[in-house]
């Protein structure tokens, strides 16, 4: 089990390489610059911006530079946050992504999970195609119709929940923006959950238990959800990852100080170190969370154990 | 011991229906039949006859769209219509069931004496701890080995055999009156199957239940069963004792059934016949496991140094259980998988050809498998089946041509030509397999080899199938290598037998020879066990 988590984490060494690789070529080769803006800088400041972050050294100097500081930790200035450097920026915003992210991961997940296995259950029933229609109506509605809707009604008609911000922390703080981050996935886990569950009730071995007389609770508890999990469990990785770094659009409509903006902002402004670092936060993640899966997949089936 | 003349399970007017978008299935159309106790009963019937339709209706096991009718009355308590945590008290405990599928009837994710312990829990209350001296004498009674230690496994650590094992110890966990076996052998290796036989019949000596035996395979019920009852579109056409059936059967199908048991011999061919195909010291390794990271590979050897020699006009039949490397040695003989030897084809020596050289003999090289679902594409129509090869061996030919080849070589393996409009999913399992032959026959082959062509068939269909290859083969001068499990059809179909056993031949003779003198011990076993089990 060490072994297989040294060498998972030792395997990350040259993916996380090749991502920051691909990323950081592409952003260069992306046309425009952190510095072009729609008044042009006098020429001067322009040549005085360009040599202090050192973008008129050849291309590759700049990405030999990039990965060495890197390394020891340093991801650079922002290019529009002046007085910050990257690693700040996402010090200071991911606890509040991750926080809410968390909640949100917990809602989809144990949402989710009940809503498809009920859909399994009464399989075809109404209860089971009200489930399933909302279901695509959380995957199809986007967030940011989402999040001004619930503000709109549980915000201002209602003023039952703030509109937004992050305030002093407390739940009544997060819940709308929770539910917005937490309804397209909430979509995912009840499909996934409800199309293995319908499975893994006609596998053969259901059929022993059911004919070995025991409760069908026993039935559907033991032995068919912990098999319809595995489909599950996989798609967790992603979904924990994408929704713990935050998400652009429900953290600016809901003003949530964390690290989702900044990828768009960045990206939009060529603000080439603050989109480095979040995709280099990005990957982490995802590859934590798969490795955590991976763990969390060989305890649930034996025939995966890594020993 | 039990009274066997006592009716313990009383079967009634039982109808299993099922509700289709077609319309309504009758599955079980109003049977009668009695269990007595302690007896061993076996339902025979071909796939469709509605025998475990009817166990899995008394079972309360039926699919969601299945109704159960009728009556079925377990000393005296109606089990039709019962409320499940009614019925659940009786199933599991006093009726006990095997499937027929000992791969998939047990949960992959629990270990086996969990999976024994959860009948003894809920029947008898208790927790698992204490249920774990009980499930040890269980495991220890159906003979598998190291019980301590084999009770923390999982299903997927055991063989096929081992795993019906243990369905039988869960079967047997409450000391059931009745256990029903749908199937219990059928997907086992032939010595496994008399092994698990040989333990149903001394278990049942010890304990005195009794026995339903659902099966199609009457060599089985031949030597198994007292009683037998045989069912044809949900109706018990005929029932008696084993020996009435046998010997004086009654019915137009269950005379039919018994006169499907292959039979004939054939001759063997001149010994001067020129021969066709020649693998020398054919060896195929196989590479498991292995990984960028996990570094270390091992190799397994599925076919040790075998030698065939294949005559024209001879059938080669290779046998052995799954695992043998009988299937490899087909695939490496027709050079479609590599393997190191000496390879003739005809005169040439076909040892170094690759893909693009062997490409042009492939026409003479046909392979016919096993399983006539998979083996035909879904989205073609049957003409296209059948007429692929010849757009790439003899692309010359114009659709017309093609619609003529395709014509004949449907009427010559008994199929309306018509057929070549429909899709496979259209045909019975027997028709699929005259489709496959038909694909294989379009392009005129010298040499075929047949995988297992009639496994996944029914007897009655089987025989037909034979017949079928039989007159294919002489009419064309082929020469077949019929490579099977099933002992009793390569002896109607071969003339000399090879006998497979990991990855080497353990023995190699004229089919008579094999079958009435084997000398090695394993061809032995795997004779005695599949013709007087």
């Amino acid at each position: 089990m060490i072994a297989f988590v040294l060498r998972r984490l030792a395997s990350a060494v040259p993916t996380l390489f090749i991502v920051v690789t691909i990323s950081f070529f592409l952003m260069r080769f992306a046309p425009g610059g952190p510095f072009n803006l729609e008044r042009p800088l006098p020429p001067a400041t322009m040549e005085n911006l360009v040599r202090t972050y050192q973008l008129d050294q050849p291309l590759w100097r700049q990405y030999v530079t990039y990965i060495t500081n890197a390394v020891t930790g340093d991801f650079g200035p922002s290019y529009i946050y002046k007085d910050n450097t990257v690693a700040e920026l996402i010090g200071k915003g991911l606890p509040y992504s991750m926080e809410l992210g968390f909640y949100a991961l917990l809602l989809a997940l144990i949402g989710g999970v009940t809503m498809g296995t009920v859909a399994a259950l009464r399989q075809n029933s109404a209860l089971d195609f009200s489930i399933m229609s909302l279901a695509t109506v959380g995957t199809t509605v986007p967030n940011f119709v989402v999040g001004p809707v619930l503000t709109l009604i549980f915000a201002i008609a209602l003023s039952w929940l703030p509109a937004g911000g992050w305030g002093d922390g407390s739940l009544r703080f997060l819940i709308l923006p929770m539910i917005a981050l937490a309804l397209p996935q909430l979509a995912v886990f009840a499909r996934l959950t409800r199309g293995s569950m319908i499975e893994a009730l006609h596998a053969d071995h259901i059929r022993t238990a059911r004919a070995y007389g025991l409760p069908s609770r026993v039935v559907v508890v033991t032995h068919a959800m912990r098999g319809a999990m595995l489909p599950v469990v996989s798609y967790l990785a992603p979904c924990a990852a994408a929704l713990l770094t935050g998400s652009a659009v429900v953290e600016t409509i809901f003003t949530i100080p964390g690290v989702g903006r900044y990828f768009v902002l960045g990206a939009i402004n060529r603000d080439y170190t603050l989109v480095m670092g979040t995709v280099i936060l990005i990957a982490i993640f995802v590859i934590v969370f798969n490795l955590l899966v991976d763990i969390l997949y060989g305890l649930l089936d034996p025939r995966v154990r890594h020993d | 011991m039990a009274d066997k003349n006592e009716t313990i399970l009383a079967i009634r007017d039982l109808k299993v229906d099922f509700t289709t978008p077609d319309g309504t299935v009758n599955a079980v159309k109003g049977i009668d039949l009695d269990v007595r106790a302690g007896e061993t009963l076996a339902v025979v019937g071909e796939s469709g006859s509605g025998k475990s339709q009817t166990m899995m209706g008394i079972m309360g096991l039926l699919a969601r769209n299945g109704a159960v009718t009728g009556s079925a009355s377990y000393r005296g308590r109606e089990l039709i219509g019962l409320p499940p945590a009614e019925l659940n008290k009786v199933r599991g405990a006093k009726v006990t069931m095997i499937f027929q599928e000992p791969m998939t009837s047990l949960d992959p994710l629990y270990p086996i004496g969990r999976q024994i312990a959860e009948p003894i829990v809920h029947h008898r209350g208790g927790t698992y701890k204490d249920a774990r001296k009980r499930v040890l004498e269980l495991l220890e009674l159906v003979g598998i080995p190291e019980p301590g230690r084999r009770i923390d496994s999982y299903p997927h650590e055991l063989s096929g055999g081992q795993r019906q094992r243990v369905m039988i110890a869960m079967a047997l966990a409450n000391d059931p009156d009745i256990l029903i076996a749908d199937e219990p052998t059928t997907a086992l290796d032939v010595t496994i199957q008399a092994q698990i036989l040989k333990l149903l019949r001394s278990l049942q000596e010890r304990f005195g239940m009794a026995i339903v035996l659902i099966t199609h395979d009457l060599g089985i019920v031949r030597h198994f069963a007292e009683r037998v009852a045989v069912m044809r579109r949900g109706q018990v056409v005929e029932q008696g004792t084993t020996a009435d059936i046998f010997e004086r059967p009654t019915s137009d199908y269950t005379k039919m059934l018994l006169a499907a048991e292959p039979h004939g011999r054939k001759a063997a061919p001149a010994d001067t016949a020129p021969i066709i195909l020649e693998g020398r010291d054919v060896v195929v390794d196989y590479r498991i496991g292995g990984g960028l990271f996990s570094g270390g590979k091992a190799m397994f050897r599925a076919v040790d140094r075998v030698t065939v020699r294949l005559r024209e006009g001879q059938t080669i039949g290779i046998v052995g259980e799954s695992g043998s490397g009988k299937s490899t040695l087909g695939r490496a003989l027709l050079r479609l998988i590599p393997g190191a030897g000496y390879y003739r084809f005809g005169t040439t020596d076909i040892s170094g050809y690759d893909r693009a050289r062997m490409r042009p003999l492939r026409k003479a090289m046909q392979l016919v498998f096993q399983d006539p679902y998979g083996s035909l594409s879904p989205r073609q129509t049957v003409g296209e089946v059948i007429t692929e090869g010849l757009l790439v061996h003899e692309p010359d030919l114009g659709r017309a041509e093609r619609d003529r080849r395709a014509i004949a070589a449907l009427k010559e393996v008994g199929l309306d030509p018509d057929a070549r409009n429909r899709y496979p999913h259209e045909f019975s399992g027997g028709q699929r397999q005259r489709i496959a032959i038909a694909r294989a026959m379009i392009l005129k082959p010298k040499v075929v080899i047949l995988d297992e062509p009639t496994s996944a068939l029914d007897r009655s269909v089987q025989g037909q199938v034979i017949d079928l290859l039989r007159t294919l083969q002489q009419s064309h001068s082929l020469s077949y290598i019929f490579i099977s499990h099933d002992l009793s059809v390569v002896r109607a179909m071969s003339d000399y037998v090879v006998v497979m056993k990991d990855g080497r031949i353990v023995e190699e003779g004229e089919t008579d020879l094999i079958f009435e003198a084997p000398a090695d011990a394993y061809t032995k076993a795997l004779i005695g066990a599949a013709f007087h089990i």
